[in-house]
């Protein structure tokens, strides 16, 4: 990837943001510049809440890509504290245990290395909450 | 608005891996059985619709070199894509045409090779069928990775097994067995199936639909040149389309795909069909079982079955020809094999068929209402297109 593309990926890779629509008060994840309901373009970036439930999970044991050596791969449909739906790779799990409904939250984790530049990437992960809140 | 549209003439290639011949090559034996079919020549055809998804094979613009080949070079020309879905927008595309009084004669194709690329690089492209960056670029989710969510949500909730969705399987390959054009004949039991490695959890191998060389073609003609032509057209009553969200994190539910059902709600609308009750009014269906899970909530979103009961259908083997509705008697995605842009188109040829009467004998179905279904799935439920094929003229074009 060349760097503009790094650049401008940098927040939505590095932080757990959303896009708070100031008018209507709607949450968009992932985070855009205007609100497909009202139409308004007074949105700024949130921080998203990190605990949230698993509605919906999958064991990907064919991946593609660079990604192939981490597989199989448990990914997430997670519906957060706020209503607000991610889809995310999850981590610190064992497959066989997991379920629909159980406690999630959010952590920064190394998901891989460009092919390229050998650049180290991080993204956020779930993993089943640890704690009370 | 506009004026009656039918199809004249059909005309299939043998799906599998087609090693044997070229993106034209391939493509022609469709198109001349289609010209056949409908006893026209090529300069009886106005216009030209290719529908292609490409990207996994060396032709950059498939329409030109398809049509080069054919000898249709000069007609007007351009490439439909709308992913796994492309066949019936192509579809919808030359129908408008036709109706608006543009085209009287248009042949509409199909074609794919998808082996020409090495399977990790198929199962990238596809796995991009969504949101790049939010659902691929981060982790990796692969297309079964997408619909294994849904089958996790649905199982989950409804009760249903990964038996159900094996028993998908086992029907559709019973039904390619009798289909020589499928490109697995086959029968599968349930216990191969279970056996079957995961793909994406709950999914397994034969739970997908595999990566296939096809091409499909129909000819469609105006009300006054289909009569001239063919004493049993097969008329398009209906085409009902819709969209969803490229992020799946933006769905509403994940236990069925809304697109299908205002597609479908549309189609019903303008052929008629009672949304309650749409079995009273269909001899068959062609759903699209791109994995099994995907045929089980395509009952539920077509109005076959209520909201969580779509695995009792397949459960009770009521969608084996004498059943409340037979589906998929093709073989389906899953075992015809599922060449992107040729699977619409496809459906449609094998429905007309169908209607027409004249399949091969243990997957005939019986024609009473004279009408069948096609529901074609682009993406994870991105593009919906559910068509309503009819042997009786429609009341209004």
């Amino acid at each position: 990837m060349v760097l503009p593309v790094w650049w401008r990926k940098r927040i939505p890779r590095y932080r757990f943001v959303g896009a708070l629509c100031k008018d209507c008060g709607r949450i968009h994840y992932p985070p855009r510049n205007a609100c497909p309901y009202c139409g308004s373009r007074n949105l700024e970036l949130v921080p998203l809440p990190r605990r949230g439930v698993l509605e919906s999970y999958s064991i990907v044991y064919s991946v593609p890509g660079d990604n192939r050596l981490n597989a199989p791969l448990p990914i997430g449909l997670i519906r957060l504290e706020n209503g607000v739906r991610v889809v995310a790779e999850l981590t610190d799990v064992v497959p066989e245990k997991l379920e629909n409904g159980i406690e999630v939250e959010a952590v920064i984790r190394r998901i891989g290395e460009d092919g390229e530049t050998g650049t180290i990437l991080y993204g956020v992960k779930f993993r089943p909450a640890l704690g009370r809140k | 608005m506009g004026r009656r549209v039918a199809i004249v003439g059909t005309g299939h290639s043998k799906f599998g891996v087609r090693n044997d011949v070229n993106i034209p090559e391939l493509a022609y034996e469709a198109i001349r059985q289609a010209l056949d079919e409908a006893g026209i020549e090529k300069k009886d055809i106005d216009l030209v619709v290719t529908g292609y998804v490409g990207g996994w094979s060396s032709e950059g613009l498939a329409p030109v070199v398809v049509m080069e080949y054919a000898g249709l070079t000069g007609k007007p020309a351009y490439r439909i894509e709308a992913a796994c879905a492309t066949g019936s927008a192509a579809i919808k595309t030359a129908h408008d045409a036709v109706a608006a009084g543009e085209a009287d004669i248009a042949l509409v194709v199909g074609v794919e090779k998808m082996n020409e690329s090495p399977t990790p690089t198929v199962v990238e492209f596809i796995g991009r069928a969504g949101n790049y960056f939010w659902e691929f670029e981060n982790f990796g989710l692969t297309f079964p990775g997408y619909y294994a969510l849904y089958a996790t949500a649905y199982m989950q909730k409804y009760g249903a097994t990964e038996e159900d969705l094996c028993k998908v399987a086992v029907k559709n390959h019973y039904y390619a067995s009798f289909n020589p054009k499928a490109q697995f004949p086959r029968q599968i039991t349930l216990e191969q199936c279970l056996k079957s490695r995961y793909i994406a959890w709950p999914l397994k191998l034969f739970d997908c639909s595999p990566i296939t060389d096809g091409a499909a073609a129909v000819v469609l003609a105006s009300e006054e040149i289909a009569e001239k032509l063919t004493d049993s057209p097969v008329w398009i009553e209906a085409i009902g389309v819709s969209s969803g969200t490229s992020n799946l994190s933006r769905r509403p539910y994940f236990t069925n795909l809304p697109a299908a059902k205002i597609a479908a709600q549309a189609a019903y609308k303008k052929a008629g069909i009672d949304p309650e009750n749409p079995v009273k009014y269909l001899d068959l269906a062609e759903v699209h079982d791109c994995f099994t899970i995907a045929e089980i909530m395509a009952y539920e979103d077509l109005g076959f079955a209520k909201p969580g009961e779509g695995y009792k259908l397949i459960r009770e083997e009521q969608t084996y020809i004498g059943g409340v509705i037979p589906v998929n008697l093709s073989g389906g995605l899953k075992a015809k094999g599922h060449p992107l842009a040729a699977t619409g188109i496809s459906m449609a040829v094998d429905l007309t068929r169908q209607l027409q009467g004249r399949v091969e004998k243990g997957r005939q179905a019986e024609i009473k209402h004279g009408r069948a279904l096609a529901h074609n799935i682009g993406g994870t439920g991105h593009y919906a297109y559910v068509t309503i094929y009819s042997l009786s003229k429609p009341r209004s074009a």
